[in-house]
């Protein structure tokens, strides 16, 4: 079935570089080799500045490769595409918009608003912004931004899903909400997520499998299974010792305070 | 349809406009013209007044029965009153005790004279600036933000036009009248041109810039959700630059008006600046007044209309500038 291929995501001997102002080359990525399957939900996890929303920007085709390649489904991505949606951490709504107009950008640069017109309001009423169709931007809390941020990328229906910390401005409360709205979309849709998150328990929370990077130049350090069932419980033993060990490769578990709860 | 059930009520500053207005009739009528005054009088001042009068009047009796319009009237009464009151100051000082020359300040009646009998000329003069001024603004817009777009997004289009931008741009139109005046089949033509450039500069430079610094951030976001080039140009590039296009625009309308003047008094025949120019050599300073009065009202009401479009097409933008 053709069906199966649909949005498997493989990175080749990836090298990324950025040269400084001085000329002096930053490398960002190297050698990254990934392959993520259809239909996997996948959380990038690593310290600030290592690389990981160049990864993100190279899947999504806003940046090219210095060596190696990444495919989407076996072809090489060389241009941005909708295919590959991107939820940025900003959420970037066009402000001369309103929000039912934002949502329904996809399809109409794509000339196909006439025949998916309901869709945009179902996708508003996913997000829970219902009522707020003519709204502008401005008059949106950062969270409600966000929401519709992700109803914006997810109308268009796309393969693989990008998201650059989407939840990391939001309120815990709301964030919680909102991840476990897109695991409700995923399980639906079952698109290609790929996550860049700074919070190990969300990591743990949503994903198939985590890919932990080193600091610059980011390397793949660690990719864990996550082979828990859904939902999972955030106080569950083996959601527990899942974050000790990941926190652990992250070299961050020995700088941690002692636990109040320790006996 | 839902009757307003707005209780009725009388707000008083509502009065001070006619107040003010019958102060003016009563004095204008009971004082006689200076002894020293020796044009002939016209009751076009007090025609002019009674009208007022009764517009002011009727204004009232709608406050009464309707909410929204009293309060916007009430807060607008000072404002009125107190320019009718100074038209009042200027009739004493013309025509009852002249005070001033009455050859370059002519009273009231004589200029509201000059809108009856000459005002059909005034508008001929009138709707000739008109076609001047729309033909010369509506190319030098659509120019303008054509050459913003093309020097703002491509940087081949920057590098060769920019410079000729910057050497060009910053000459007053008006200083290329003698220039335009030969190079031009006609004087109309030549308008046209001078006008056209005094709206593209602004509009190209600020349209540029404001496509320049669009975030690069929405190209992003509209190219992953499967924008063409040309598509990032038109939905993302020019309606984020449109409160920087309509400052240039703005500012271009501003010089559009100057280049009417000034092409018009040195050149042009027919038109308002035409017309100011030659009653000004020809000492009737009545119709000069005439003429600055139209100018003023349309060129507010050009404004005004700019204003409009601007708070409809920038909703999304909290106002920037006020008229
Ligand atoms: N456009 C750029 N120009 C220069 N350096 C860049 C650019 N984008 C990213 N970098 C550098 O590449 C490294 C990785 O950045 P990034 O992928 O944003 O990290 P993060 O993992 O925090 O998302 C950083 O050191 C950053 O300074
Ligand atoms: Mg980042």
């Amino acid at each position: 079935m053709v069906k199966d291929i649909n949005g498997k995501i493989e990175a080749l001997h990836v090298h990324k570089y950025f040269i400084k102002p001085e000329g002096e080359k930053v490398y960002a990525l190297n050698d990254v080799n990934v392959a993520i399957k259809p239909g996997e939900f996948i959380s990038l996890i690593g310290p600030s500045g290592c690389g990981k929303t160049t990864f993100l920007r190279l899947v999504a085709g806003l940046d090219k490769a210095n060596s190696g390649e990444v495919t989407l489904d076996g072809e090489k991505i060389v241009n941005a595409g909708y295919e590959r949606g991107l939820v940025f951490q900003d959420p970037t709504l066009f402000p001369w918009l309103n929000i039912k107009e934002n949502v329904a950008y996809g399809l109409k640069t794509r000339k196909v608003y006439k025949d998916k017109k309901n869709e945009v309001n179902e996708f508003i009423h996913l997000v829970g912004l219902d009522g707020f169709e003519k709204s502008y931007p401005h008059q949106l809390s950062g969270g409600m931004a966000q929401r519709a941020a992700l109803a914006r990328a997810l109308v268009n229906h796309p393969k693989v899903l990008l998201l650059d910390e989407p939840f990391g401005a939001l309120d815990a409360f709301t964030r919680m909400n909102m991840q476990d709205e897109l695991l409700k979309i995923w399980k639906d849709r079952k698109t290609t997520m790929i996550m860049v998150t700074h919070d190990v328990d969300e990591a743990i929370y949503l994903s198939d499998r985590i890919v932990v990077m080193s600091a610059r130049p980011a390397k793949i350090e660690d990719i864990i299974d996550v082979d828990m069932g859904r939902p999972r419980g955030r106080d569950m033993p083996e959601f527990l010792n899942m974050r000790t060990k990941i926190l652990q490769i992250l070299d961050f578990a020995g700088k941690r305070e002692e636990p109040e709860y320790m006996i | 349809m839902e009757k307003k059930k707005y209780p009725a009520g009388l707000d008083i500053r509502v009065l001070v406009p006619i107040i003010s207005l019958s102060l003016s009739l009563i004095l204008h009528i009971l004082l006689p013209a200076n002894k020293n005054y020796t044009q002939k009088e016209f009751t076009y001042y007090t025609g002019f007044l009674i009208l007022m009068l009764v517009i002011y009047t009727v204004v009232m009796i709608i406050t009464i029965f309707h909410k929204k319009f009293r309060k916007k009237m009430a807060h607008k009464s000072w404002f009125i009153g107190v320019a009718f009151l100074l038209l009042n100051l200027y009739n004493l000082a013309t025509i009852k005790f002249m005070l001033i020359p009455s050859i370059y300040f002519p009273s009231p009646e004589i200029i509201f004279k000059v809108f009856i009998k000459d005002g059909a000329f005034l508008l001929k003069c009138l709707g000739y600036s008109g076609k001047l001024l729309v033909t010369g603004y509506l190319s030098g817009c659509i120019l303008g933000i054509l050459t913003g777009i093309l020097v703002g997004w491509s940087t081949s289009w920057n590098y060769w036009i920019n410079p000729v931008i910057k050497v060009i741009g910053p000459i007053p139109s008006t200083a290329w009248v003698p220039i335009a005046l030969v190079a031009f089949p006609t004087s109309f033509t030549a308008s046209v041109f001078l006008i056209g450039l005094a709206v593209w500069f602004p509009t190209t430079v600020l349209t540029s810039s404001g496509i320049s610094g669009v975030k690069q951030a929405y190209f992003e976001v509209s190219s992953t959700l499967g924008a063409s080039t040309i598509q990032n140009i038109f939905k993302i590039a020019v309606p984020s630059a449109m409160p920087s296009i309509f400052i240039g625009i703005f500012n271009g309308t501003c010089a559009s008006f100057l280049t009417l003047m000034t092409a018009e008094m040195l050149g042009v025949k027919y038109g308002l600046g035409w017309y100011i120019n030659w009653q000004k050599d020809m000492l009737s300073y009545p119709n000069v007044y005439a003429g600055l009065i139209t100018i003023a009202v349309t060129f507010s009401l050009l404004i005004t209309l700019l204003f409009r479009a601007r708070d409809k097409i920038l909703v999304w933008q909290k106002g920037v500038i006020k008229w």
